[in-house]
């Protein structure tokens, strides 16, 4: 039988990336977005590239009341679904506007949450499935550059690991993988100086997921290096961290 | 962000954009004001893609959108590299038709740089397997271009260095091949005039270049390695090759002609190495069979070897000189390379074939292409060159150029006022800009 992937958040760099990893070793590709009829070329580029399956699917990650009804209406219920889903907005604007402040932690943490629970729950029904999380390595430590997205993705990185946590105990067979991109080149830090060592390309984050799923790996740093750096930064006393800006 | 070309020389502050699809480019377009230049890899040398107030990153539009496995036409959008065009169709059956020294280039560079490889002599450059291009022009219009419709922007943004406008997609032709290997020759020549004489009994070899070493002086004056190629067919292959038909396996463990050094890069390192890889080149004179990665793209083994040059990067020259003077140009500019005692590693000769085209750079004739690395001498070097090139006929190769001057690239193509004169008239000058087409007023 075919093996099938969702990827919801698919009209981001990382999202298509690994749409094309998972279609490059014959995986149907289910891709989610909200303006999915957008994704139309991003079909024709999965057809022409591996010559595969793919089919489109609208989806509002903030819509809770719709999660439901979105999942039964997929084809059939994907073995692996991996959450690109995600908001940074402006700092700035998130520290005085409410409204801002929920959108970045209701897009990063509540809707995929949500998103996630109803697929987890018929993955436990079936007896089988990955599901795979995009957090983010700004979410260990909250800095005064991005700490409202940091803070949204420490809370979905805290579900993943409960999830996971969950699923593991009970042996549903289901299992969760948690991804730390680090920096990636991708429309989220376009313009930005970031250092060439420390930034993934989006296919190499694509690849890596593929990988983490075939292998049943709970927490990974596509780039090794992270994890060190995320290492020194959760050492550094609170005192001391306060007064720094990094 | 801080941006440079390969050689790492100029680098400029850009604000850079990285639009994801066709509207995302529409939009850039639409909020710019002060002019932009489309980038693709990155992979020209000098400042052809770079512009401080706006650098459109198309990168971010890499959707193959349809391939035909009867005729080989891959239509794709611009920000795709050959490499991915490699990676999945040579599996298929199918290679780049022309490809330049690097694979890491995206379709929209190839087309607006018109790139040539080594079977320029035979088949012509990259253009010459262009259908159609769709271009986003000043005026906000998406024109699809080709031989017959919108003929003359096509003509000129194959090889119009992005100054046309933004290249969306592009529907080109592969070759059909056999296998991923390449029959290779290997002949050694101890001098220019020997050198050119293999290339003009090669004419019918696929592809041919030449390695030359420009640090050898007197008698021994343009010493070279030619090196031929043929794809290989599936019976030329041994059962080891056989079984990894596509090269599919052997990658990663890449044959580098001889490990690049790391040494300080003065004259006489550099004498060495050259002196080395003649003997190494002499020794394994005749055929062999390598893998296509080995034989087009050895430089692209070794990743980022642009930082070898240090911290002020370096600059290439390349020129065409005409066929009936090539052998006059080729030895005055050897000799004051020679001169000089600024070494070159990549020294690259080739026979180029006819070739009439708007803007593009080749033209019937030999190109010569050397490094140099950027330091103070190094424009008075490249001055002289010009001289001789121009004294000669020849022309530039804006891909790889930093450091030419509006006068000196006037008086080498009398195309350049046809060029601009497009410019003005198609409201393309307002909108399209580069530092490269700044520095030489196009
Ligand atoms: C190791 C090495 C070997 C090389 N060997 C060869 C060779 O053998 N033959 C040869 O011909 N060249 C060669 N080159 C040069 C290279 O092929 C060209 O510079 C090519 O244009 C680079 O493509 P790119 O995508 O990196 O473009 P960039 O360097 O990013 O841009 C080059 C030009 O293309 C324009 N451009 C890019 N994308 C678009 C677009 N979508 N729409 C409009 N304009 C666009 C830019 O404005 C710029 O003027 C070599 C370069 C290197 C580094
Ligand atoms: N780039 C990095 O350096 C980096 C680093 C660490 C983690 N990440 C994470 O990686 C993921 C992908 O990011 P990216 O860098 O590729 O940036 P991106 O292009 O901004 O991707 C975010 C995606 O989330 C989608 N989205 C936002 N809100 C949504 C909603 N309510 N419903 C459905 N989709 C919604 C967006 O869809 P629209 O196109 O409809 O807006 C967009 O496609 C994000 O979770 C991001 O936080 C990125």
């Amino acid at each position: 039988m075919t093996q099938s992937v969702l990827i919801i958040g698919a009209r981001s760099d990382i999202g298509i990336a690994a749409a094309r990893a998972f279609a490059a070793k014959g995986y149907a590709v289910q891709l989610a977005a909200r303006n999915a009829p957008a994704l139309a070329d991003d079909r024709k580029d999965l057809i022409a590239r591996y010559g595969a399956q793919v089919s489109l699917h609208e989806v509002d990650a903030l819509d809770l009341s719709s999660h439901e009804a979105f999942v039964a209406g997929l084809p059939v219920l994907p073995g692996v679904v991996v959450c690109t889903v995600g908001f940074m907005g402006e700092q700035k604007q998130n520290e005085t506007s409410l409204a801002e402040m929920a959108r970045v932690m209701r897009s990063n943490f509540e809707g995929p949450a949500s998103l996630f629970t109803v697929l987890a729950n018929k993955m436990v029904a079936r007896g089988s499935g990955t599901l795979v999380g995009i957090s983010s390595v700004a979410g260990e430590r909250g800095r005064a550059a991005n700490y409202v997205y940091g803070s949204a993705k420490a809370g979905f990185t805290a579900f993943l690991s409960g999830l996971r946590n969950r699923l593991a105990k009970d042996k549903t067979g289901v299992h969760v993988v948690t991804v730390l991109p680090g920096f990636v080149r991708t429309a989220m830090t376009q313009g930005l100086d970031l250092p060439a060592k420390l930034t993934a390309e989006p296919a190499e984050v694509g690849n890596a997921i593929f990988k983490a799923v075939e292998k049943g790996k709970d927490v990974i740093y596509v780039r090794p290096v992270w994890q060190g750096i995320m290492l020194a930064i959760r050492k550094i006393p609170e005192f001391q961290f306060k007064k720094m800006s990094i | 962000m801080k941006l440079s070309g390969w050689g790492r020389f100029p680098q400029a502050e850009c604000a850079v954009v990285r639009p994801r699809d066709v509207a995302g480019v529409e939009s850039a377009l639409a909020r710019n004001a002060g002019g932009l230049i489309a980038r693709g890899n990155g992979r020209a040398y000098g400042d052809s893609a770079l512009n401080p107030a706006q650098t459109l990153d198309m990168r971010g539009l890499d959707r193959v959108l349809a391939f035909d496995e009867q005729t080989g036409q891959v239509v794709a959008e611009a920000g795709v590299l050959l490499a991915d065009l490699i990676e999945l169709f040579l599996p298929r059956g199918w290679f780049p038709s022309v490809t330049p020294g690097t694979k890491f280039v995206s379709l929209g560079g190839a087309i607006a740089s018109d790139v040539h490889g080594k079977n320029h002599h035979k088949h012509g450059s990259f253009g010459a397997f262009v259908d159609w291009i769709d271009v986003l022009g000043s005026d906000g219009v998406i024109r699809r271009a080709s031989r017959d419709e919108e003929a003359e922007l096509f003509g000129w943004t194959v090889g119009g260095m992005g100054l046309t406008g933004v290249i969306l997609r592009a529907a080109l032709r592969l070759t059909r091949v056999q296998t991923g290997w390449i029959k290779q020759t290997m002949r050694p020549a101890p001098d220019l005039a020997t050198a050119m004489a293999l290339f003009e009994q090669a004419q019918d070899a696929t592809y041919s270049v030449g390695w030359i070493d420009c640090l050898a002086s007197g008698a021994a004056t343009g010493r070279s390695l030619v090196m031929l190629g043929e794809h290989a067919t599936l019976s030329d292959l041994t059962e080891k090759q056989h079984a990894d038909r596509w090269v599919e396996k052997s990658r990663g463990k890449k044959s580098v002609p001889l490990d690049f050094p790391s040494f300080a890069l003065n004259s006489l390192s550099v004498k060495a190495f050259n002196t080395l890889y003649y003997a190494n080149g002499r020794r394994q004179a005749g055929a062999s069979l390598i893998d296509y990665d080995s034989y087009f793209y050895p430089l692209d083994a070794i990743l980022e070897w642009n930082r070898i040059y240090g911290r002020t990067g370096f600059a290439q020259f390349q020129c065409v000189i005409p066929l009936k003077a090539s052998h006059a140009g080729l030895t005055a500019m050897l000799g004051e390379i020679a001169r000089s005692g600024q070494g070159s590693f990549l020294a690259v000769l080739k026979r180029m074939g006819a070739q009439d085209s708007p803007f593009s750079f080749p033209m019937e004739g030999y190109t010569l292409a050397l490094d140099f690395p950027m330091r103070q001498q190094t424009p008075g070097l490249f001055a002289e060159l010009e001289a001789i090139a121009i004294d000669h006929g020849g022309r530039f190769y804006l891909a790889k150029d930093s450091l030419l001057t509006p006068e000196r690239l006037r008086l080498s193509d009398p195309r350049v006022k046809a060029f601009t004169q497009m410019r003005e008239a198609s409201g393309a000058a307002a909108r399209f800009r580069s530092l490269q087409s700044e520095r030489l007023a196009l």
